[in-house]
């Protein structure tokens, strides 16, 4: 009511203007229709950094830290990481000795373990170290062959996980049936290209809906 | 988790143990406590890659696991240790200010591999040392295992939890993972060893090397080929206490601050150690600081340190002082104004600052608009309509100092972003450095000529090692701008997780 008392078209607020410091008929400043830029300019420069024996000499730690730390064990970079074999022991070359990153297994559980499969049909012989993970990959990156040329993407990874399931299950029970595990994985395998159902899907009632959350990229308040 | 937090995580774990740790390490952090199964799933990475991700991640307590009572093991990440990466550095220093060389390589070794046993932590340290020691002169394990005995009797170091010792019954199948436990009394006791030996420093030539290479392994397997005596006790660094020694140093050096203003107006001529005592104890209890409180008058009155109240101080002082950097002195008068009187209306925020309205409203809107002032609306009726409502400026320091931790991590990121495309920006010429600088090593070593050395230095043309100047000079600014951001967010945490906790 109070507002039509000043004419047409005039913009006029629920309350009192001068509450907030303007006043009557003043230019309001202007509406703000886009978020501020990304690089605003500084009428104050920041103040200068800190310099002293301090400083110098944890700005040297950070810098030496980030070396060290990129010629340890536990930097995992994606070019040498050759196709997940585990280098738990020192392979690399004699002319720079890494340390050995022994993990203490009692302290993990047990799925972190690589499994070991000492009996193999037809086993050559092979590296001490690669043998047993190798082994299991060589029948994982066939079935990755198989199944690439004739489904999508997505399905190799709830297959590749399922029968990663079947194999903890199996190591949990502390089975030595490894070679019937063979035969029965390229079943599962023939099995599961025939339909398009992801047959992992209801395994656990507990992990429905949890793929779902694949559109979370965005803010999270 | 705020998007900044996860983005900041996600680069620290890249910047420090690759790609493939950061994929995991940032997918639990997004979406909380995972199996194993959903984390190969969802990240799409190959099996035997998250298991050896996630066994570093657990090395490093980064991650933590979970047996689920349905016997599945679940992983989190605990993201605000992720965060703690980033202070390494003050860590590393403040040993070394307290127990020398000696304590910052403890705690530098125990930072790098996450968790180590004693006579592991001990061998290693002496190594170290013994390689920057004169030749012929190498360190006992006698002096870094006393050093070590002191960082734990100070709780700079705390046993990691144990396996447990439980005879299980042969039939029953072990637990898919075990459950650690510690006891309270025992996390700071050192086993007793008997650590005998000095550093060995590392010869150059191949042939040594074997040799050495075969004694390493030795070494790992326990000098010979038994677990060493305190196998399956592993140390961690006690970030906490850090945090209070932190917390500590804050204080007495905004009362030593506080101390040189008050020690200037004290009449002087007082001899007597405890009357002086007093005073400044007095002196400090009726300071609006607040940082130190009398509670009754027995036995000459109890003073005591209000840490919180400390805390608060502080983070306010860190308020003001970016507002005023930010917005100019002016604002910071109002900003304290504001923090003194607590609630004020536009007319009185005017008449109180001394400053002219049209300049007063305009500072007001810029912290506003920045959330460093908020509005505080009290109805005058009912009804709740503006025309009869107040509108109070106020500064809510819990939800600013919140504000601005956003923030630092924001800043921290982009630090941390704009460093790593400069480096990108010129690897080439980086690499070639490099490289040259080997050649020259080498060289040098076999007793080149110096024209020889010279030509191999032109190698690098003027404008090239101009070039490295500059990138050196920006990485090294950007570098110590994160080491200080991080001061920074030391304090808000401190503040905000002491305004959280429990008494």
């Amino acid at each position: 009511m109070a507002g039509s008392g000043r004419g047409r078209g005039r913009a006029a607020f629920t309350f009192d203007i001068e509450a907030i410091g303007f006043t009557k008929g003043a230019a309001l400043p202007d509406v703000v229709c886009k978020p501020p830029p990304p690089f605003p300019s500084t009428d104050n420069k920041p103040v200068p950094l800190k310099t002293g024996e301090d400083e110098d000499y944890m700005l040297a730690l950070k810098q030496d830290l980030r070396g060290t730390m990129k010629k340890m064990p536990y930097f995992l970079a994606v070019e040498e990481d050759r196709e997940g074999l585990f280098d738990y022991s020192c392979k690399s070359s004699l002319i720079r000795i890494k340390a050995i990153f022994c993990t203490d297994w009692r302290r993990l559980p047990r799925e972190m373990k690589p499994k070991k499969k000492t009996k193999k049909a037809g086993a050559k012989p092979k590296k001490a170290k690669s043998s047993e993970p190798k082994s299991n990959l060589d029948v994982l990156k066939k079935i990755e062959e198989i199944a690439l040329s004739q489904e999508l993407e997505k399905k190799d990874d709830e297959e590749e996980k399922s029968e990663d399931e079947k194999d903890k299950t199996k190591d949990k029970e502390g089975e030595d049936d490894e070679e019937a595990e063979e035969p029965e994985e390229y079943d599962e395998e023939e099995h599961e290209e025939e339909n398009d159902y992801i047959s992992s899907y209801f395994e656990d009632g507990d992990d429905f809906g949890a793929g779902s959350d694949d559109n979370m990229d965005e803010a999270t308040y | 988790m705020t998007q900044a937090e996860i983005k900041l995580c996600s680069l620290l774990l890249q910047e420090h143990f690759g790609e493939i740790v950061e994929k995991i390490g940032t997918y639990l952090i997004r979406t909380g406590t995972q199996p194993l199964r959903m984390i190969i799933s969802d990240t799409g990475l190959l099996l035997d890659q998250v298991k050896k991700a996630l066994c570093v991640l657990i090395q490093h307590n980064l991650v933590t696991y979970q047996l689920q009572k349905r016997g599945f093991v679940e992983y989190e990440a605990q993201c605000k240790r992720v965060l703690r990466i980033l202070r390494y550095p003050r860590y590393i220093y403040t040993a070394k200010t307290l127990y020398n060389d000696t304590g910052e390589l403890i705690v530098e070794e125990l930072l790098l591999n996450g968790k180590m046993t004693m006579s592991a932590v001990v061998r290693k340290v002496a190594d170290r040392l013994t390689e920057t020691m004169e030749d012929g002169k190498t360190m006992d394990y006698a002096d870094v295992s006393n050093t070590f005995v002191r960082l734990a009797d100070t709780h700079f170091v705390q046993r990691c939890p144990l396996v447990p010792e439980t005879p299980e019954s042969p039939d029953a199948p072990p637990p898919p993972a075990p459950t650690l436990v510690i006891n309270e009394k025992d996390m700071y006791v050192v086993p007793r060893l008997n650590l005998v030996g000095k550093g060995k420093r590392r010869r150059s030539c191949d042939e040594e090397e074997n040799g050495e290479h075969k004694a390493k392994k030795q070494k790992q397997d326990g000098e010979s080929s038994e677990p060493p005596p305190d196998d399956g006790i592993y140390w961690q660094v006690n970030i906490d206490r850090f945090h209070q020694h932190f917390r500590d140093q804050g204080i007495v050096s905004a009362v030593a601050n506080r101390m040189d203003q008050i020690f200037r107006s004290l009449p002087a001529g007082y001899n007597i150690v405890k009357q002086v005592l007093d005073q400044y104890l007095t002196l400090l209890a009726d300071d609006p600081l607040e940082f130190v409180g009398k509670s009754g008058d027995s036995g000459g009155g109890m003073y005591t340190v209000n840490l919180h109240k400390a805390l608060a101080s502080l983070a306010t002082a860190t308020l003001e002082s970016i507002v005023e950097e930010r917005f100019g002195s002016r604002c910071a008068r109002i900003f304290r104004l504001l923090l003194r009187k607590k609630h004020l209306e536009q007319k009185q925020v005017e008449d109180f600052a001394m400053i002219p309205a049209k300049e007063a409203k305009d500072m007001l809107y810029k912290m506003l608009s920045e959330n460093f002032v908020s509005l505080q609306e009290i109805p005058k009726t009912p009804d709740h309509a503006p025309s009869r409502t107040f509108y109070l400026y106020t500064v809510n320091v819990l939800s600013s100092a919140r504000m601005l931790l956003h923030r630092c991590y924001k800043s921290v990121a982009n630090l941390m972003e704009r460093r790593q495309y400069e480096t990108k920006e010129n690897k080439r010429l980086l690499e070639k450095s490099q490289r040259v600088e080997a050649i020259l090593a080498s060289m040098q070593a076999t007793g080149a000529e110096d024209a020889q050395l010279q030509e191999i230095e032109e190698m690098i043309t003027a404008p090239e090692r101009q070039q490295l100047e500059t990138l050196k000079r920006n990485v090294n600014k950007i570098d110590a701008s994160e080491n200080q951001v991080d001061e920074t967010i030391f304090v808000l945490e401190s503040f905000i997780e002491s305004t959280v906790k429990k008494p």
